[in-house]
C-alpha cells in the first residue's frame, strides 16, 4: 500500500440514546438529516472534499443500516484501489475478542488497519455532527504549529460553557488545560470532537494504555488525552468559525433542521463548492399540486405536496394530502400525511401513516404548561389513527 | 435496494434478450435544443434525459446487455451515461456498450443511413450471447415492461414484434411512424411520416426479433444498397416475415417536434400522467448529481410544478417544469415554461411559454413570452 499522509478514523458506533425513538433501529450516524442525508454524510463528504481518501468507519451499535448505506463508498467517491472507506466492526482475535470499550479502544483495536496505510497523522472524527470543514486546513495548522495533537474547537456562548469540554489556551492557541463541563470556565473554546494526532505518539499511548490497564475505559477524553497532557505533549486548539451542530438531542435535531431554512441559512447545503454527498435515492421530481401552499421549506425529490407545508423539512417520498397542514416540522422519508391532518413542531419518523384529521403537536398537554417549546416525536413505521390527538411533547414509538 | 426485477415473468427469460438503442436518428427537429447534444441527451421531465426512459425500461425488464448506437454530438450523452452505473449496467459480464460510428473514418464519408451504424458494430451484435434483441430509440418517453411483449413475441412465434400505441390526438407538427393491423394485430401496413392516410396506431419504435434475423436483415439490406432501419429493414419485410404489433396502453410521448417536446413536458403535471410514468412498473434512473434538496424561500408562490433538487425559489412559478439548480429571484413570474438546469431568473422577470436551455440567465425585469403552440426557446448559456 502506498503511504498516506493522513488517515481518518470515524467513530460511528454511538447509540445516540438521547435521540430516543429515532435511534431505535439504527446507529446515530445513520439518522436521517436535512431532507436528503444521514448524519454520517457530513464527515464522509468533508473527508472527500478535504482530499482524504482513506477512511475507517468504526461501527458497533446496530450497524446493519449503516453498513449497507456506506456500501463500497462510491457515493462519496471513496471507492478507491488504495484506501477508500473501510467499515471496521469489532472482531475476534487469537485471544478472543471484545466490544469497543471506548473511543480510544476502538482505534487501538484497529492499529493494524492504520499501520497498513502507514500515515504520518490520524484524524479522529465523530459521526454525529453537522458541519462543513476542510480538514486539510486543520492539518496545515497542525504542521505549522508543530503540534503533536490538534483539537478542533468552537467559540461557544459563555453561559453554555458548562455543557462542553473547555480548552484553556495561551495566546499562541496552545492548550494548557482541559476543563470537562466546568462550572466556572476560564475560556469559551469547546471541543468539537475532532482530533489530529501524530500517529507515532497516538500509537504508543494507545498500546501503553491497553497493556497497562485491563479495566481502562479506553476513552480519549478520560484516559489517553489526560496522559498525553501530563507528559507535556504539544496540544493546539484549531478554532473553527463556521456552522457546527451536535444533533445529540431531539431539541437540537429539530433546531438544526430549522437552521436549514430562512433567507440565508447558516448551513448552506446548496453550496456546489462543498457538496455534501449521499446515497441519493433515485426518485421522481417533486410535485406541487394546484392547491399546494409551500413556504420557507426544504423539500426533497419524490415528494407529493397537495396540502400546506410551512417552515418544514420534508425527506424523499413524503406525501402531504390536500387540506393537510405541516408546520415547523421534520418529516422523514416515505411518510404519508392524509387530508385534514395537522402537524406542528414535530419530528415524524419514516414510513409513518398519519390518517385523516389527526392532530400532532397542535394542543399543549395539560401537565406541561411551561412556555418552553415541546417537540412531538413519532417513531418509524407508526400508524396514527384517524382523528387522533397527539399532544405537544409526546413521543410515540 | 436498487430494484427487484423479476427476470422470469410468465416464463419470459430476459437473460436471453439484448437491446440496442438507436441514437442514429435525425434530431434536427429539436432545433436549438439539439444544437450541441444528441436527441438522447435532451433534458426531459425536471431531472431526466430522454435516454433515461428506454434505458431504465430495459433494465427494469431484466435486460442486462445494452448497446448504444451513436452518430453525432454524443459528448453530453457519454458524460451522462458514463459506465452505466446509474442503471446498474457497470457489469463484468454484459452491461453497457457504446457503439460509435466507425464508418465516419472511411474514405467515403457520405452518411447513408442508420443501418450503417448497425453494420459498423456488427461484431458486438454477433459476439453477444443473447438469442433475442430489442431495438429501441431514445425519443419515446414511457414506462414499458418489455417482459409482456417478449412473452407475446415468443408465444405467438412472431418474426418481429413492434410495440405500438393507439392515439386519439395527433399533433400536426409531429412526425409519426404509423401502422395498420388486421384484427389479430398482424401489421399489414406501416408508413414513416405520411402526409395523408394516417393510421391511428403509432409505432413506439421498439422492435423485438431474433438476433440472427437482425443480422440477416442487415446483411440483406446493405447488400441491396438499402440503409434505413425502419423503412428498409422493417417495412421492407412486412410481406416476407411474420410481423405483429403489441399494444401498449399506458402513457407514452413520442418526441418528434419542439411543440411536442414542450407539451409532453407540461403534460407531466397531470397526476395520472406522472403516476403512469414514474410510479408504475420500475423507477426511471438517471445520473445522480448530489444536489441538495430544493429550498422554497419565504414568500414563494409555487403551484402545479414539477421540480428537481437544488432549486432555490422565491418568486412565483406556475404550471412549469424546473430542472436541477434553478434559481428564481423574488418578484419573478414563470408560467407554462420548461426551465433547464442551472438557469437563473432575475428579480421581477416575466416568463410565459418559454423553454430555457441549461444555464440561461434572465436578468431583472426582462419579459419573454412565447405562444402556447410555439414556445420561445432560449439557447444554452444565453444571457438575456
Amino acid at each position: 500500500m502506498p503511504k498516506e499522509e493522513m488517515v481518518a478514523m470515524l467513530l460511528a458506533g454511538g447509540k445516540g440514546t438521547r435521540l430516543g425513538v429515532l435511534t431505535k433501529n439504527i446507529a446515530k450516524p445513520a439518522v436521517p438529516f436535512g431532507a436528503e442525508y444521514r448524519l454520517i454524510d457530513f464527515p464522509l463528504s468533508n473527508c472527500t472534499n478535504s482530499g482524504i481518501t482513506t477512511v475507517g468507519v468504526l461501527t458497533q451499535y446496530k450497524p446493519l443500516v449503516l453498513n449497507s448505506y456506506i456500501g463500497s463508498g462510491s457515493s462519496w467517491d471513496l471507492d478507491r484501489h488504495n484506501g477508500g472507506v473501510t467499515v471496521l466492526p469489532p472482531y475476534v482475535k487469537e485471544g478472543g475478542g471484545s466490544w469497543y470499550k471506548g473511543t480510544a479502544d476502538a482505534i487501538y483495536q484497529n492499529i493494524e488497519f492504520i499501520d497498513i496505510h502507514d500515515p504520518e497523522y490520524v484524524l479522529v472524527l465523530s459521526g454525529d455532527h453537522i458541519y462543513k470543514m476542510d480538514y486539510a486546513e486543520m492539518l496545515n495548522y497542525h504542521k505549522a504549529k508543530n503540534a503533536d495533537i490538534s483539537i478542533g474547537v468552537l467559540e461557544v456562548p459563555w453561559e453554555e460553557t458548562h455543557r462542553f469540554g473547555i480548552m484553556n489556551t495561551n495566546e499562541d492557541q496552545k492548550i494548557i488545560e482541559f476543563q470537562e463541563k466546568p462550572e466556572n470556565a476560564k475560556n469559551n473554546l469547546a471541543s468539537m470532537g475532532i482530533y489530529i494526532f501524530n500517529w507515532e505518539y497516538l500509537r504508543k499511548y494507545l498500546i501503553e494504555e491497553a497493556e497497562a490497564n485491563d479495566d481502562s475505559a479506553g476513552d480519549f477524553g478520560h484516559n489517553i488525552i489526560p496522559k498525553m497532557m501530563a507528559d507535556n505533549l504539544n496540544f493546539y486548539a484549531y478554532t473553527f468559525r463556521d456552522y457546527w451542530k451536535d444533533v445529540g438531542t431531539i431539541e437540537s435535531y429539530w433546531q438544526a433542521h430549522m437552521d436549514l431554512l430562512g433567507e440565508k441559512p447558516e448551513l448552506d447545503l446548496q453550496d456546489r463548492n462543498w457538496v455534501i454527498y449521499s446515497v441519493n435515492p433515485n426518485r421522481p421530481p417533486q410535485y406541487l399540486s394546484e392547491d399546494a401552499v409551500v413556504d420557507n421549506s426544504m423539500i426533497n425529490k419524490g415528494t407529493q405536496i397537495m396540502g400546506t407545508v410551512k417552515n418544514s423539512v420534508l425527506f424523499y417520498g413524503v406525501k402531504v394530502a390536500q387540506d393537510a397542514v405541516v408546520e415547523d416540522s421534520v418529516i422523514l422519508p416515505n411518510t404519508r400525511i392524509s387530508s385534514g391532518a395537522q402537524i406542528k413542531n414535530s419530528i415524524v419518523g419514516r414510513n409513518v401513516i398519519v390518517e385523516k384529521d389527526s392532530k400532532i403537536g397542535i394542543e399543549a398537554a395539560e401537565e406541561n404548561t411551561e412556555a418552553e417549546l415541546k417537540i412531538t416525536v413519532i417513531g418509524d413505521d407508526e400508524v396514527i389513527p384517524e382523528a387522533s390527538n397527539i399532544k405537544a411533547g409526546m413521543v410515540v414509538g | 435496494m436498487m430494484m427487484t426485477p423479476i427476470y422470469k415473468k410468465g416464463g419470459a427469460n430476459m437473460n436471453n434478450v439484448m437491446a440496442i438503442i438507436n441514437n442514429a436518428l435525425d434530431e434536427s427537429f429539436l432545433d436549438k435544443l439539439t444544437g450541441h447534444r444528441s436527441l438522447a441527451s435532451v433534458p426531459f421531465g425536471a431531472r431526466y434525459r430522454l435516454i433515461d426512459f428506454p434505458l431504465s425500461n430495459l433494465v427494469n425488464s431484466g435486460v442486462t446487455n445494452v448497446g448504444l448506437l451513436l452518430q453525432t454530438k454524443y459528448r453530453s450523452l457519454m458524460d451522462h451515461i458514463g459506465f452505466g452505473k446509474a442503471w446498474d449496467l457497470d457489469r463484468k459480464r454484459n452491461g453497457l456498450f457504446i457503439l460509435p460510428p466507425a464508418h465516419i473514418y472511411q474514405a467515403n464519408r457520405a452518411y447513408k443511413g442508420d443501418l450503417q451504424n448497425f453494420a459498423s458494430n456488427i461484431d458486438y451484435i454477433k459476439r453477444s450471447t443473447q438469442e433475442y434483441v430489442i431495438i429501441g430509440s431514445p425519443n419515446v418517453v414511457a414506462n414499458i415492461d418489455y417482459r409482456d411483449a417478449f412473452k407475446y413475441h415468443v408465444e405467438n412465434d412472431n418474426d418481429i414484434t413492434i410495440i405500438y400505441r393507439e392515439l386519439d390526438v395527433f399533433r400536426r407538427d409531429t412526425t409519426y411512424t404509423v401502422i395498420n393491423t388486421d384484427d389479430n394485430d398482424r401489421i399489414i401496413d406501416m408508413k414513416v411520416d405520411p402526409k395523408k392516410n394516417f393510421y391511428k396506431k403509432i409505432s413506439m419504435q421498439k422492435y423485438i426479433m431474433k438476433k440472427e434475423l437482425l443480422l440477416d436483415i442487415i446483411d440483406d439490406c446493405i447488400s441491396k444498397g438499402e440503409w434505413d432501419f425502419v423503412k428498409n429493414a422493417i417495412i421492407g419485410n412486412l410481406d416476407n416475415l411474420k410481423v405483429y404489433g403489441y399494444p401498449f396502453r399506458s402513457y407514452a410521448a413520442v418526441i418528434n417536434s419542439i411543440n411536442g417536446y414542450y407539451k409532453s413536458n407540461l403534460e407531466l403535471l397531470k397526476p395520472n400522467v406522472w403516476q403512469d410514468l414514474f410510479l408504475k412498473n420500475g423507477p426511471i434512473y438517471t445520473k445522480p448529481k448530489d444536489e441538495a434538496p430544493t429550498a422554497y424561500k419565504n414568500g414563494v408562490n409555487a403551484r402545479n410544478i414539477l421540480a428537481a433538487n437544488g432549486c432555490s425559489i422565491k418568486g412565483e412559478v406556475k404550471n412549469s417544469i424546473l430542472f436541477r439548480g434553478v434559481k428564481v429571484h423574488p418578484g419573478a413570474v414563470i408560467k407554462n415554461s420548461v426551465i433547464m438546469q442551472k438557469s437563473e431568473i432575475g428579480e421581477n422577470a416575466y416568463l410565459e411559454n418559454v423553454i430555457l436551455d441549461k444555464g440561461v440567465q434572465i436578468t431583472a425585469d426582462k419579459s419573454l413570452k412565447g405562444d402556447t403552440n410555439l414556445p420561445m426557446i432560449i439557447a444554452k448559456n444565453t444571457i438575456v
